[in-house]
C-alpha cells in the first residue's frame, strides 16, 4: 500500500489549489461551527453557572405597596424555597459632567447581610456600610461609563429629594446580565444604571416602612412554576400586584436565551451553506480525478487490488482533502469563539466567563465536516469500485453531446463555434452546473444576509425612532396626574410642545389567552408619540374599543372586532370590555392603545397622564434637562436623539465586524465554488482547448472559452443567490420573531447589487487564477496524449 | 527574409534543425542537424521508427515548437523568429494539422468543428464542401460521439483543409485506425492533395503507406537517412496490407 499512498500524496499535491480552495470552504463551514457550539455552550454554561452561584431568583413580582407580613404568607406557597420582599424604583440621576438625564433602577439591599436572592457579585470597593443611607452600590458598565470609582459621587431625586449618593461599591447581578432600560431596545450604559441602596433609605424615601413593592422568589425543584405564579398574584392582588412572571421571561434573562436561540438557528443555518458546498465540490474533484485515474484503477484491479483497496484509497484522499480545512476551521473557529466571547462581553455582563471551547465541540465540527466530504464524494467513489477492469484501461468514449430543441436552433442562427462550446458543455452537465451555480449563489446569499442585518434594523430605526417618535424627550411620571401638569411642562425653557398619554400595566384576555402588558390612553390628535404602522400609515384611535398592535392580536389570537377582555392592574382594577377596532403592525413590543378619555372615564379618573412626550429647541437643551432632574414627581427622562444614537453605534460596531466575517465567508464560498469549477474544466477541456491553440486559436479565443464558462455560471448564480438570499432572510425574520422584537424583512436593492457585485469580482479572480493555466497549456504534451 | 525558396517552388525548407532535451543531467538529441524541403503539392512521407525524431520535425515545421539550433523558412520567411503570437496566425492561416488522436472537439458537431476553423481563416470553403470532400457529407450534424474512429479522422483531416492550407502536416493519421478504415482516411488525404494542390507531410512507422509518396523521407535516430523518390505512386487500393 505504500507505493498507493505515494500516489495518494503525489496526486493531492498536484491538486493543491483546489484542495486548498475547498479547505476554505469547509473552515468556513468548520469555524461556523465552533464559533456557534462555543457562543452557545459559553452563553449557556456561563449563564446557568452565574444564576447558580449568585441566585438568581425564578419568580419576580412588582406591586404598589404590601406589608412586610405578607412575606410569610408568600413563603407558605407550595413549592416557594426562598422569599425575599425590596423596594425597587426608577429615578432621574445626575453625574457631574453628563448634562443628559440619566435613568437609575433602584434597588434596595437588607440593611444587614447580603440579598439571598439576586446576590451581588463585588468588582470593586466594598459593601453598604449598616445603617448608612448615603451610600450606595452601582452596576459595573454604569459605573465604567461615567468612571465612577468607590469613594466617587452622584446625586439621585429620591421622591422629589435630592440627595448625594456615595459609590461605596461597583458590582454585578446576574438580574441585569443585560441591563436594558424600559422600553429601550439596547443597552445604554451611559444613561441607565442600577443603583442599590440600603432597604431602610428607600424605604423612609418612599413611604415604604415595613412594607416592600418587590418581591423575588427561588422554587424548590419540581416546583410548578405556573401555579406558583397564579398563588403568587392571587396574593398580591389587593397590594396592587402588576403581574408576577417566571425566570423565563425577566427581561435581561429573556435576552439572554433569545441571543442562545438565536444563535442555534444561525448554527444550523450557515455550516449546513458550507458543509454541502464542501460536500459538491469535493464530489466534483474526485469524480474528475477518477475519471483521469480510469486507466490506473483498470491496472491496480488487473494486479490484484480489491474494489475494498480502490475505495479506500479514495477515501483516503477524501479525508486528507478536508484534513486542512478542518484544522484552518478549529483555529479560526477557535479565534471567532474568541472574539465572539469578547463580543458578548460587551452586552452581557457576567463576572466571569466559562469560555473554555470544550474539545468536544473540535470533534463534532470535524466529524460532521469530514461526514459532509465523505458522503458527497461516496457516489465518485463508488463509481471508481464499479469500474471493471477491463473497461477502466479502454479509453473513454467521446462524451456524447446532443443538439436539438430550442436552444440548438439558437445557436445556430446566433453564435460562432466557441460561444457553442460553452453553452453546450455548461448544459452537458446540468446537475453539475446547476449544483456549482448553486455554489457561487450561495456566496452570494450569505452575503445577502449579512447586508440584510444592516439593511433590516436602519428600517427599523427608521420606522420606530423616527417615522413613529417625533419627540425629543419622554418624561415618566411617579404618579399619574391631571393634564393641566402639561401645562407646566410647556412653560420650562425649551419646550416647543408637550403631550401626555397614561399608560398602565393590565392583563390582556381573549378566551383562554392571557397576555400582560401595558394600554396607553392617547389622543387622536396626538403629533409627537405616534400610532404608526410600519406600512407608513397613522392610526388615529378611535373613542371605542382598543387598538392593538398585530403582534399582540396574534398572542390573543383576536381578530377586528372581537371583545376583549382588559383587566387593570393598578387604581381601582377596573375590568374593561372592550372590541379591537383597530390593528396596527410595529416592530417593537406587543403595544395596545386607547382613547385617552375613555380610558380617563373607565379608570374614574378624567384626563390623567403618566407620561409626557415634549418636543423641545435643541438650544436650550441642558437648561431643560437641569430643570427637569429638578423637577418634582418626574421618575424617569429618556431622549430621544441620544437612545438613537447609542442604539446606532452599538448596532454599526456589531454590523461592520459581521459584514466583515460574512464576506470572508462568502469569498471562501464563491471563490472555491469558482476555482473548482473552472479548475474541472480546464482539466476536462485542456485538449480541446490545446487543440484550438494548435489549430491557430488566439489565446484570447481560447480564454474566452474558459472564462465565459465562469462568466455563464457567475451570470446564473446571481439571479439564484439573490433569490436564495432573499429567501434565508425571510426565514430568519420568521425564526427571529419575538413578542419584543421583530425583525423587519427589508433587504434594500442596494444590497443585493453589492452581494452580486462582490460574486462578480471574486469570480473573475478566481477565474483569471486559474486561466494563468492556458498559458501554460503544453500543446504537443496534450496532442500525444489520448485524453 | 530570403525570397530564393519562394522562388523555387518550396513551400517549408528546414536547415540544420537541432533540437534539443534536457532532462536532468541528460541531454536527448531528437534532432540533429536536419535538413529538408517541402516542394509545392506534392504529398511526402516521413517514415522511420518511433522516437527517430519525425514528430519532433514535424511539431517544429508547424509552428508548434522552436528547434534549438537551425532555421525554418515558410516560403522563405523565417519561422523561428517569429512570436508566439506570429506563429498562432501562421498555424491560422497557412496550416492544416491532422493528429492521430483526430483531437476533436466533443461538443461540437462534424460540422462545427469544421466552422471552428472557417470562421477565422481568410479563404475557406465551406464546411459542407470540406466534408463533402472526405465523404462525410451525410454526417455533418453528427457529433464526435456518434462518429467511428475512421469519421472522426475525416472530420479532422475536412477541418485541417477546409482553409485551404498551404501545408497539411499529419502525425500518424491512421496510428489509431484499422486497415480499412486507416484506407479511407488515406484516400481522403490523396485526394485532397490531388484536387487542391496542398503540399502534405505524412508521417508514418507504416512502410507500406510510403508506397502513396512522391517523396518518402526515411529518418533515424534524428537525422535522415535517405530521401527516395517514388517513380510510381501506388493508389491506396493498390496498397498491399
Amino acid at each position: 500500500m505504500l507505493t498507493l499512498n505515494k500516489k495518494l500524496y503525489r496526486d493531492l499535491f498536484r491538486m493543491k489549489g483546489q484542495v486548498l480552495a475547498i479547505a476554505l470552504i469547509i473552515a468556513s463551514g468548520a469555524a461556523n461551527l465552533v464559533m456557534s457550539v462555543s457562543a452557545i455552550d459559553m452563553l449557556e454554561e456561563t449563564g446557568q453557572a452565574y444564576y447558580e452561584r449568585y441566585r438568581f431568583a425564578d419568580v419576580f413580582a412588582g406591586l404598589k405597596r404590601a406589608p412586610e407580613r405578607l412575606r410569610l404568607r408568600i413563603s407558605e406557597i407550595p413549592g416557594v424555597q426562598t422569599v425575599e420582599t425590596r423596594i425597587t424604583r426608577l429615578a432621574t440621576l445626575s453625574i457631574a459632567g453628563f448634562d443628559e438625564p440619566v435613568l437609575g433602577q433602584l434597588l434596595s439591599v437588607p440593611d444587614l447581610g447580603r440579598p439571598q436572592l439576586n446576590r451581588l457579585v463585588l468588582r470593586a470597593g466594598r459593601w453598604l456600610s449598616p445603617g448608612r443611607s448615603d451610600e450606595a452600590l452601582i452596576s459595573e458598565p454604569f459605573a465604567e461609563s461615567h468612571d465612577l470609582q468607590p469613594g466617587g459621587k452622584f446625586q439621585v431625586i429620591l421622591n422629589g429629594r435630592k440627595r448625594t449618593l456615595k459609590v461605596a461599591g461597583v458590582v454585578l447581578s446576574p438580574e441585569y446580565v443585560y441591563a436594558i432600560a424600559p422600553g429601550a431596545l439596547m443597552p445604554d450604559d451611559k444613561r441607565y444604571g442600577i443603583v442599590w441602596m440600603s432597604r431602610k433609605a428607600l424605604a423612609s424615601a418612599y413611604d415604604l416602612d415595613e412594607a416592600f413593592n418587590n418581591v423575588s422568589l427561588s422554587l424548590l425543584r419540581g416546583a410548578k412554576t405556573e401555579q406558583v405564579l397564579a398563588r403568587l398574584d392571587a396574593l398580591l392582588e389587593r397590594y396592587g400586584g402588576t403581574g408576577a412572571i417566571a425566570r423565563k421571561d425577566q427581561l435581561s434573562n429573556w435576552f439572554l436565551q433569545n441571543e442562545i436561540k438565536q444563535q442555534k438557528a444561525m448554527s444550523m443555518i450557515l455550516p449546513t451553506i458550507f458543509l454541502a458546498a464542501a460536500a459538491f465540490l469535493s464530489n466534483m474533484i474526485l469524480a474528475r480525478l477518477i475519471s483521469i485515474d480510469r486507466d490506473e484503477i483498470g491496472l491496480m484491479k488487473a494486479f490484484g487490488y480489491s474494489n475494498w483497496d480502490v475505495g479506500w484509497l479514495y477515501m483516503k484522499m477524501v479525508t486528507l482533502m478536508a484534513l486542512p480545512g478542518i484544522l484552518l476551521g478549529w483555529v479560526s473557529g477557535y479565534g471567532f469563539a474568541t472574539w465572539m466571547a469578547h463580543m458578548y462581553g460587551s452586552y452581557f455582563k457576567f463576572p466571569f466567563l466559562l469560555q473554555r471551547p470544550g474539545l468536544s465541540v473540535f470533534v463534532i465540527a470535524a466529524g460532521i465536516s469530514l461526514a459532509a466530504a465523505l458522503i458527497g464524494t461516496l457516489s465518485a467513489v463508488s463509481k471508481a469500485v464499479r469500474l471493471p477492469p477491463a473497461e477502466a484501461m479502454r479509453p473513454p468514449v467521446p462524451t456524447a453531446y446532443k443538439s436539438g430543441g430550442f436552444l440548438s436552433s439558437l445557436f445556430q442562427v446566433s453564435f460562432d463555434q466557441p460561444t457553442r462550446m460553452i453553452f453546450r458543455h455548461f448544459l452537458r452537465w446540468p446537475v453539475r452546473t446547476g449544483l456549482s451555480a448553486l455554489g457561487v449563489g450561495l456566496g452570494v446569499a450569505v452575503l445577502i444576509i449579512a447586508f440584510f442585518w444592516s439593511d433590516s434594523v436602519s428600517y427599523m430605526i427608521r420606522s420606530y425612532f423616527i417615522e413613529a417618535q417625533k419627540q425629543d424627550v419622554t418624561v415618566a411620571l411617579t404618579e399619574a396626574q391631571s393634564k393641566s401638569v402639561l401645562q407646566e411642562f410647556k412653560r420650562m425653557p425649551g419646550v416647543l410642545m408637550a403631550e401626555g398619554e397614561r399608560s398602565i400595566g393590565v392583563r390582556f384576555k381573549l378566551g383562554p389567552r392571557v397576555k400582560r402588558g401595558a394600554l396607553t390612553g392617547v389622543r387622536p390628535e396626538a403629533r409627537l408619540n405616534l400610532v404608526y404602522d410600519v406600512s407608513g400609515h397613522l392610526l388615529q384611535v378611535p373613542d371605542h374599543g382598543v387598538v392593538l398592535s398585530t403582534m399582540l392580536a396574534k398572542v390573543l389570537g383576536a381578530r377586528l372586532g372581537d371583545m376583549i377582555e382588559i383587566e387593570v392592574l393598578e387604581g381601582r382594577r377596573p375590568v374593561l370590555r372592550l372590541p379591537v377596532s383597530g390593528l396596527f403592525e410595529t416592530y417593537i413590543g406587543t403595544p395596545a392603545y386607547i382613547h385617552l378619555d375613555v380610558l380617563g372615564r373607565k379608570m374614574r379618573e378624567a384626563g390623567t397622564v403618566n407620561l409626557v412626550h415634549l418636543k423641545t429647541d435643541p438650544g436650550r437643551s441642558a437648561i431643560l434637562y437641569k430643570r427637569l432632574r429638578n423637577t418634582p414627581g418626574v421618575a424617569a427622562v429618556s431622549l430621544h436623539e441620544a437612545a438613537l444614537k447609542s442604539f446606532r453605534n452599538t448596532m454599526d460596531e456589531t454590523i461592520m465586524v459581521f459584514v466583515a466575517f460574512f464576506s470572508l465567508f462568502a469569498g471562501a464560498l464563491t471563490f472555491g465554488t469558482v476555482y473548482n469549477t473552472a479548475r474541472i474544466s480546464l482539466s476536462e477541456r485542456q485538449r480541446e482547448l490545446a487543440t484550438l491553440r494548435v489549430l491557430g486559436a488566439g489565446k484570447m479565443t481560447v480564454s474566452y472559452i474558459l472564462l465565459g464558462e465562469v462568466a455563464l455560471l457567475t451570470l446564473v448564480s446571481l439571479p439564484l443567490g439573490c433569490l436564495i438570499g432573499y429567501g434565508l432572510a425571510g426565514l430568519m425574520t420568521a425564526s427571529f420573531e419575538t413578542e419584543l422584537y421583530r425583525i423587519p424583512f427589508f433587504i434594500l436593492p442596494s444590497s443585493y447589487g453589492m452581494a452580486a457585485v462582490f460574486g462578480v469580482a471574486v469570480s473573475v479572480v478566481s477565474a483569471l487564477w486559474v486561466r494563468r493555466g492556458l498559458d501554460r497549456l503544453d500543446l504537443i504534451a496534450v496532442l500525444k496524449t489520448r485524453d | 527574409m530570403n525570397k530564393a525558396g519562394a522562388e523555387s517552388g518550396q513551400t517549408l525548407a528546414a536547415r540544420g534543425l537541432t533540437k534539443i532535451y534536457t532532462t536532468g543531467a541528460v541531454d536527448v538529441y531528437a534532432l540533429r542537424g536536419v535538413d529538408l524541403e517541402l516542394f509545392d503539392g506534392e504529398l511526402a512521407v516521413l517514415l522511420g521508427p518511433s522516437g527517430s525524431g519525425k514528430s519532433t520535425l514535424l511539431n517544429i515545421l508547424g509552428g508548434l515548437d522552436v528547434p534549438t539550433s537551425g532555421q525554418v523558412l515558410f516560403r522563405g520567411r523565417e519561422l523561428t523568429a517569429l512570436s508566439d503570437a506570429k506563429l498562432t496566425r501562421y498555424r491560422r492561416d497557412h496550416v492544416g494539422f491532422v493528429f492521430q488522436f483526430y483531437n476533436l472537439i466533443s461538443s461540437l458537431t462534424a460540422r462545427e468543428n469544421v466552422a471552428l476553423v472557417t470562421e477565422i481563416a481568410k479563404n475557406p470553403m465551406t464546411p459542407e464542401e470540406a466534408l463533402e470532400m472526405v465523404g462525410l457529407e451525410t454526417r455533418i450534424h453528427h457529433f464526435p460521439a456518434q462518429l467511428s474512429g475512421g469519421e472522426q479522422q475525416r472530420v479532422a483531416i475536412a477541418r485541417a483543409i477546409a482553409k485551404r492550407p498551404d501545408i497539411l502536416l499529419c502525425d500518424e493519421p491512421t496510428g489509431a485506425l484499422d486497415i480499412s478504415t486507416g484506407a479511407k482516411v488515406l484516400e481522403a488525404l490523396q485526394r485532397v492533395n490531388r484536387e487542391l494542390g496542398t503540399t502534405t507531410a505524412l508521417i508514418t512507422h507504416n512502410a507500406i503507406i510510403a508506397e502513396i509518396a512522391e517523396r518518402v523521407i526515411r529518418f533515424a535516430d534524428g537525422q535522415i537517412a535517405e530521401v527516395q523518390v517514388n517513380e510510381h505512386q501506388k493508389a491506396i487500393s493498390e496498397l498491399n496490407w
